[in-house]
């Protein structure tokens, strides 16, 4: 009921169907597709409520960052069901607060440990790219991707990049996801996906892949966790139908499922301006895109794609509210003045069925923290990120990040990050990197010569230590 | 400054510089939309005749109508969807323009003409549709229409369907 039939830019192929069971009814998934994925196919809007209130909830960040549509799972309470795979004969159903632990669970297999050189935790380009930097100078290091996929979320952009020729401009994203997980796969380069990175423990990181626990050792690790969406405060904010734009996103380009009918999209960066246009390649009517600052926040050529379209963006405006009993059903935006008060009177009611946020993404900064690592809040890089030195080395020496989770930027920006984090650890390792990390180094700054990287190089001033 | 970063669209008279009617009478020439400083060159490498300049990566580019052929290559890589050609054919107007959406519509069909605010202000003919090579680059479509003056405006079109 949900099914994009066909597209302008990609094809869907679905596995053989699997059926499982969902609060007792049985329901049909594809291979491949996640748990959350399936029911949302199915028109299922409502996953978890909240544990006081019992208010119903919805899916809202789709790749395993938020608790939204944690249900219980042959019998264990709290799994992320829109990272978890359907199996055959699955039992899945909602629970009430908290959830409750089973009184047997099936005995989980007996814990193993690996010894790895170097480590990666994330997929995404700037986990990729460091992967393949490694092959190139003879090094395995073991990926560890808590979603099904490889990739992160560069399978889901389906837009041409910008960049210059090294960085594959005008190629979109996904087809620069498939070259960089081509490459992955043709090599003997490991990977785990459905494994999930808990703690990290000196030299040690746990890991917890289906009913099992890894112990990892490894000498360097490289955190490239990427980033989460922001939820914004408003009433009706959690009402099913508010999600994520890169919810939506994974929805649509990941899964080929339609997240809406008809959608608002409350902000006008980059990722809100590139979703709403991509909502409209998938056949879905976008009413608006609202903007709280004066000016859009994203680059004007998005913009101007968008209008061209007939769609409006109203800048000064931000979301009062969204109603809707089970489901979104009406949203309400009101224009704000310098001081971004509220102007009574100016208040314009939208029927539409999904509000997508896309007010900025927040570093997954979780792991490192753990570890004992020096974060610093800088609100221009997205919120707690790590201290670090230009070798993306952190204070804990072993441990080095790149990409989104270092500070929120571009695809492109990662990818020469994981590149120069990898050459940095070659180096600690006695091979000799030094001259192509110099380079690489150079290119990056290059990438943020634009005026829209000023904010960002003012803010990894305050990170970047010696 | 007109009023772009607040409406998301360009003013005819915000658009750096037009080619001289004399010029796409010869043959259709490009034009850029493309005036913000981004990290992005893909026009400039793309184009064999270098009628395409830039400053660095994170330049505005340049166009040199003399130089350019008007074949398109750039119309279809642009990332940001922001180059047109604009010519003139006897007494029609043409524009051409990056088209990323379903239906793609076929030579011959009539087609709504639209403004960059996505407004109808016109019907013109599909003249030539050029589907993407790879599925990495955009259809590239080709309008015609009666009101030469349009082809400062047309930016889009939709099917009459």
């Amino acid at each position: 009921m949900r099914e994009i039939n066909i597209h302008p830019i990609l094809q869907f192929s679905h596995g053989k169907e699997l059926k499982f069971t969902f609060d007792g009814k049985t329901m049909k998934a594809y291979e491949g597709e996640t748990v959350a994925m399936a029911l949302y196919r199915s028109g299922i809007d409502i996953f978890s409520e909240s544990p006081k209130l019992h208010r119903p909830r919805g899916m809202f960040c789709a790749i395993g960052k938020c608790s939204s549509c944690m249900m219980r799972v042959n019998g264990i309470p709290n799994v992320r069901t829109c990272i978890l795979p359907v199996r055959e004969e699955m039992v899945v159903e909602k629970h009430e607060g908290f959830g409750k632990l089973p009184d047997y669970i099936e005995k989980f297999a007996e814990p193993f440990e690996i010894n790895k050189e170097v480590a990666i935790i994330g997929s995404g380009p700037a986990g990729l790219s460091a992967a393949i930097t490694f092959k190139e100078f003879g090094i395995k290091a073991l990926i560890i991707e808590e979603n099904p996929q490889l990739g992160g979320q560069l399978i889901k952009q389906t837009h041409k990049f910008f960049g210059s020729e090294k960085e594959k401009a005008g190629t979109r994203g996904f087809e620069i996801a498939r070259d960089l997980i081509k490459n992955i796969e043709n090599s003997s380069i490991d990977y785990i996906t459905n494994s999930t990175a808990f703690a990290i423990d000196e030299n040690k990181i746990g890991v917890f892949r289906n009913n099992q626990y890894m112990k990892i050792y490894t000498k360097y690790l490289l955190i490239a966790t990427g980033a989460a969406e922001k939820m914004i405060p408003f009433p009706g904010n959690d009402i099913p139908g508010v999600f994520g734009a890169g919810a939506a996103q994974t929805l649509m380009n990941v899964f080929g499922i339609k997240p809406g009918r008809s959608v608002l999209m409350i902000g006008a960066g980059n990722v809100g301006l590139i979703v709403s246009y991509q909502l409209l390649q998938a056949g879905i009517e976008v009413k608006a895109v609202v903007e709280a600052m004066p000016t859009i926040g994203g680059y004007f050529v998005h913009a101007a794609k968008l209008r061209r379209f007939g769609v409006p963006i109203l800048t000064s405006t931000t979301i009062k509210e969204v109603r809707g009993n089970l489901r979104v059903e009406k949203a309400i935006t009101i224009s704000i003045d310098k001081k971004f008060k509220e102007i009574p009177g100016t208040e314009i009611e939208w029927n539409v069925d999904t509000v997508c946020l896309s007010t900025g993404l927040i570093p997954s900064v979780n792991l490192l923290a753990q570890a004992g690592c020096k974060l610093k809040y800088v609100t221009s890089l997205g919120g707690f990120v790590p201290v670090r030195n230009k070798d993306f080395q952190t204070t804990n020496k072993n441990i080095f990040v790149a990409g989104d989770v270092t500070g929120i930027e571009e695809a492109s920006t990662a990818i020469l990050e994981g590149h120069i984090a990898a050459l940095a650890i070659l180096e600690k390792m006695g091979l000799k990197t030094k001259k192509l990390k110099i380079e690489s180094i150079k290119n990056l700054n290059n990438l943020r010569g634009s005026p829209f990287s000023k904010k960002i190089i003012e803010g990894l001033k305050e990170v970047e230590c010696e | 400054m007109s009023n772009y970063l607040k409406y998301g669209y360009l003013e005819v008279k915000d658009v750096v510089s037009f080619p001289s009617l004399k010029m796409i009478t010869k043959h259709p020439v490009v034009v850029s939309e493309c005036i913000q400083e981004i990290p992005c060159n893909p026009c400039v490498t793309s184009c064999q005749f270098q009628a395409i300049s830039m400053e660095g990566i994170n330049g505005i580019p340049v166009i040199n109508f003399e130089k350019c052929s008007g074949c398109g290559k750039c119309v279809s890589i642009c990332p940001g969807l922001a180059l047109f050609l604009i010519g003139i054919k006897g007494k029609k107007g043409l524009v051409t323009l990056p088209f990323e959406m379903l239906p793609v519509p076929l030579k011959g069909e009539k087609v709504y003409l639209l403004d960059r605010k996505g407004k109808e202000i016109g019907q013109g003919d599909v003249l030539r549709v050029i589907f993407p090579d790879k599925s990495t680059k955009s259809a590239v479509i080709t309008v015609s229409f009666d009101n030469i003056e349009l082809i400062k405006s047309v930016r889009n079109i939709r099917s009459l369907k």
